[in-house]
């Protein structure tokens, strides 16, 4: 019977998914509760000070960096047109496919004083001391700048492309020119859009791992990093990731209220953009020059001096052990996106049939896992798990073997749980995107005709969701492919991905044989580029 | 003739406002039936009630006696076997024409969904069309695919929301026709909702007019028209003004236009010497070069066939008049009417 009261009980199944975020979340920040003085004090005196001073350089140098290569290149492409545009608008996406940590070792293999570049400088000039050392505070931030502008390119260059022709037209209406009207119309008409990408890339980069360990840079992401496995300190692991997840909340705050600018910004009526002015020649060449340096360092010189360290490890290191690290990264990451495929179907699912406040609120709790570190991810999930483990081994203890001290930790669960907290954002947005195409007509009449429960599913939803579905698995699969702190610290005994295997190689500075599985990655990470670049390209 | 559909008083609430108050009405097997008032008077809501989409939170929805719909009782909308054809057509765009008609008759046997597909296609013309998909459609076609799909299962009840709303208005003249013709050719009973009187005039036997909640009049196009149950019902349905009178008999009544006496002239239990006001609709209002009354033209609206002139008299009271258009006469010119009154249509002043 009652149709209307067996939706509430949707709101059960959004609060249980949310609970895979929300815990990990919670356990991290009851470290504030029960603080250990002790390790507070170890902490606050030698560690903290310094890490706080290097976040804040990395952020600080990371926005500005971002800024200044994204916001004029989106700028140029929206307004102009110029040789090469149309190639640069969608290629300057590009770097998104390689990874921070394998375009850290890239660069430095490349500029450091053994590597290509200062060797021929030497050959040239005698000398290479006027090449400023890579591994320094300024080459992490040139990698990470590097590595994270399309994120502000991106949203910057689709805000200039709605509203930048008609911010320019109504400064120069009112007296300004050209520049000023860049300055004083379109930059700020602009504003949430940017500061969205600024914040995404922020998050970035305390989410960080690979690339600040690569750099020998002290972060909180690689302190907490020691404290697990050097120091078998989950207390202090756990109080740094409780200050780290404070951080990333203000970060969270500012994307929030970007976005929800975002929605109020007036964009007028169609986003046919007008012909776009040609360039005088000598400008658009510059532009052209420009946008092809930024390009180069980002992704072409990289991927290049991979593909030449691979020629020689092709041959030494593919081998049965290589193929066992594809192996698991293509299981894990197979498993992964079809558990977030899973949930993320079930909480719009949930959305939709009960559309009460609480619902939705439960649903944007489940996906708030976007934004927090996956050391932190790996610390707030494990340690519940170990909580449930000591539990159930005392409750059971009569009916277990002897000197078993494990149930769950150690297992792909707390793996799987961490992604899934991590990568439900991304899975969610599709599979709801696609969801909210079907329209409540289309539901009513299949309801109409005979349909309910079951049948409704699996005649209308699920062919209708296949498009949704099938993007959401494709990103979470390269997502994981990439991932590597969450990877490192929940992975069980001899699961070894091309992720981490990059990680091995480069703690050890061997480069070459670094490449072998980055090439690997950067390759399966083309695929939701090209797919983003297909999707925008209007 | 058997009641098919009864509502008994039924009211439904949303948040603390009441939607629909205590609403009744009966419709017998075969008819069609309608819905008309303005957006937000509760129509929709009660089309989804009967659907089974929205619960009643007072009294009765009976399909042939049996009760469907009752406070916190209800028979899911999958299985009240009742059709429905939502404005946005809501087809499926992945299945074609004829997959789409035959998404009902899952039950059936495959040979038996064919030939009721195949029958339906021919009832609604679209034979050659099976194979499209929906956004290869245009409007009127994508309706049409509609119906079918709705009355492939054979429902007992057929209800309709604003169907003809995302139409051109020559195409709703068209179609409105049709889907009478298919429904009473099919005997199926339905239910319509619409704000368009003339979509209702066109397609319904008996309409409700609807007001915050409640239906004011249940009655044939003709009766709303002609007989209007009060004033809302008057100024809703056609055009009319109202002019104060008298009633000076039991079938006369006298206004600015002189004493109408006629014997079917039903003066409705007014007392004599009662003031009213009395509906004059345009076509009440007759152009007659040869009338000593005469009456100066201060708007016209031309319609094709007849131009609507509204007319003042010489004390300054408006009166509409529909005259055949070839009558083309300008703002400002005094010309000749009379009245050709038939029901009459009054309210206490």
């Amino acid at each position: 019977m009652a149709l209307f009261h067996s939706t509430r009980r949707w709101f059960g199944v959004a609060a249980v998914f949310s609970l895979i975020t929300l815990t990990p979340l919670a356990v991290i920040l009851s470290a504030f509760l029960d603080p250990s003085p002790d390790i507070w004090a170890h902490l606050s005196e030698f560690v903290l000070p310094r890490l706080l001073w290097n976040t804040f350089i990395l952020m600080l140098g990371v926005s500005v960096g971002g800024l200044v290569l994204a916001v004029p290149l989106a700028w140029l492409i929206a307004m102009y047109d110029f040789p090469g545009r149309r190639f640069f608008s969608w290629a300057l996406m590009l770097p998104l496919a390689m990874p921070a940590y394998v375009m850290a070792f890239t660069q430095i293999g490349l500029f450091d004083f053994t590597g290509p570049i200062q060797t021929w400088m030497r050959e040239v000039w005698g000398t290479s001391a006027a090449m400023p050392p890579i591994r320094s505070t300024g080459g992490v931030i040139l990698v990470m700048s590097l590595a994270l502008y399309p994120y502000i390119y991106l949203l910057a260059r689709d805000a200039f492309a709605s509203m930048g022709r008609r911010a320019l037209e109504a400064g120069q209406s009112l007296g300004l020119s050209r520049r000023q009207a860049f300055f004083r119309v379109a930059l700020p008409m602009a504003r949430p859009w940017i500061v969205g990408g600024v914040s995404l890339a922020l998050m970035e980069t305390l989410a960080d791992f690979g690339t600040v360990s690569i750099f020998n840079y002290d972060a909180f992401t690689t302190a907490i990093y020691k404290a697990w496995f050097g120091l078998f300190s989950l207390s202090s692991a756990s109080q740094l990731a409780s200050l780290l997840v404070l951080l990333v909340f203000i970060l969270v705050w500012y994307e929030l209220r970007a976005r929800g600018r975002r929605a109020y910004t007036v964009t007028g009526r169609g986003s046919i953009q007008a012909k776009r002015d040609r360039l005088p020649t000598l400008s658009g060449l510059l532009a052209t020059a420009w946008a092809s340096v930024v390009l180069g360092l980002a992704f072409v010189i990289p991927f290049a001096q991979l593909l030449w360290w691979c020629r020689q490890a092709i041959t030494t290191d593919l081998d049965a052990r290589y193929i066992r690290f594809v192996w698991y990264s293509l299981l894990l990451a197979g498993l992964a996106a079809v558990a977030v495929a899973v949930v993320a179907l079930l909480i719009s699912y949930a959305q939709r049939r009960d559309a009460r406040q609480r619902t939705r609120f439960a649903v944007r709790l489940a996906t708030l896992g976007y934004a927090v570190p996956g050391t932190v991810l790996a610390v707030g999930v494990f340690i519940p798990i170990a909580w449930l483990d000591n539990v159930l081994l005392n409750v059971f203890s009569s009916y277990l073997p002897e000197g078993q001290t494990a149930i769950f930790k150690g297992t792909l669960l707390v793996m799987i749980l961490a992604y899934i907290a991590r990568f439900l954002a991304v899975g969610f947005q599709s599979v709801d995107a696609a969801m909210q195409r079907i329209t409540r007509s289309q539901e009513e009449t299949a309801r109409v005709l005979g349909e309910a429960g079951w049948g409704l599913l699996r005649r209308l939803y699920l062919p209708l969701l296949q498009g949704g579905l099938f993007t959401a698995l494709l990103m979470v699969f390269v997502d994981v492919m990439k991932e590597m702190p969450i990877t490192l610290m929940t992975r069980p005994f001899g699961w070894d991905t091309l992720a981490v295997r990059v990680f091995e190689m480069t703690s050890e500075g061997e480069w070459e044989r670094a490449a072998l599985p980055s090439v690997a990655i950067v390759l399966v990470g083309l695929l939701p580029v090209i797919l983003l670049a297909q999707r925008r390209h209007a | 003739m058997s009641v098919l559909l009864e509502l008994r008083h039924i009211s439904q609430r949303y948040a603390a406002q009441e939607i629909v108050k205590s609403l009744s009405l009966q419709l017998e097997q075969g008819e069609i039936g309608c819905l008309l008032g303005h957006s937000g008077c509760g129509k929709t809501t009660v089309l989804r009630c009967i659907a089974g989409f929205e619960p009643i939170h007072d009294g009765e929805i009976l399909l042939k006696q049996q009760p469907i719909s009752r406070p916190n009782q209800s028979v899911p909308p999958h299985q009240r076997q009742i059709g429905m054809v939502f404005q946005d057509y809501a087809l499926f765009p992945h299945l074609s024409v004829a997959d789409n008609i035959g998404f009902g008759l899952h039950q059936h046997t495959a040979s038996h969904r064919q030939q009721r597909i195949t029958e339906l296609l021919e009832l609604v013309g679209l034979t050659a069309h099976a194979q499209a998909y929906p956004h290869e459609l245009s409007g009127g076609q994508q309706q049409r695919v509609a119906l079918a799909r709705a009355l492939a299962p054979k429902p007992q009840l057929l209800l309709l929301d604003e169907p003809f709303s995302n139409l051109d208005v020559a195409l709703r003249e068209r179609l409105g026709q049709e889907v009478r013709d298919i429904l009473k050719r099919e005997q199926m009973t339905a239910i319509l909702v619409t704000h368009d009187q003339h979509e209702a005039f066109a397609i319904a036997d008996q309409i409700g007019v609807m007001q915050a909640g409640q239906i004011v009049q249940w009655a044939t196009p003709y009766e709303l028209y002609h007989q209007p149950a009060n004033r809302f019902v008057a100024d809703f349905v056609g055009k009319g003004v109202f002019v104060p009178g008298t009633i000076t008999g039991s079938h006369c009544v006298e206004i600015e236009f002189g004493e109408i006496c006629r014997v079917d002239l039903d003066s409705r239990g007014f007392a004599v010497g009662s003031r009213v006001d009395v509906l004059l609709r345009p076509d009440d209002v007759v152009h007659d070069d040869f009338s000593p009354l005469k009456a100066q033209v201060v708007n016209r609206a031309f319609q094709g066939e007849v131009f609507l002139y509204t007319l003042a008299l010489a004390s300054g009271q408006q009166v509409l008049a529909t005259v055949a258009s070839h009558h083309n006469h300008r703002i400002g010119e005094w010309i000749g009417i009379k009245l050709d009154l038939d029901h009459l249509i009054a309210f206490p002043s």
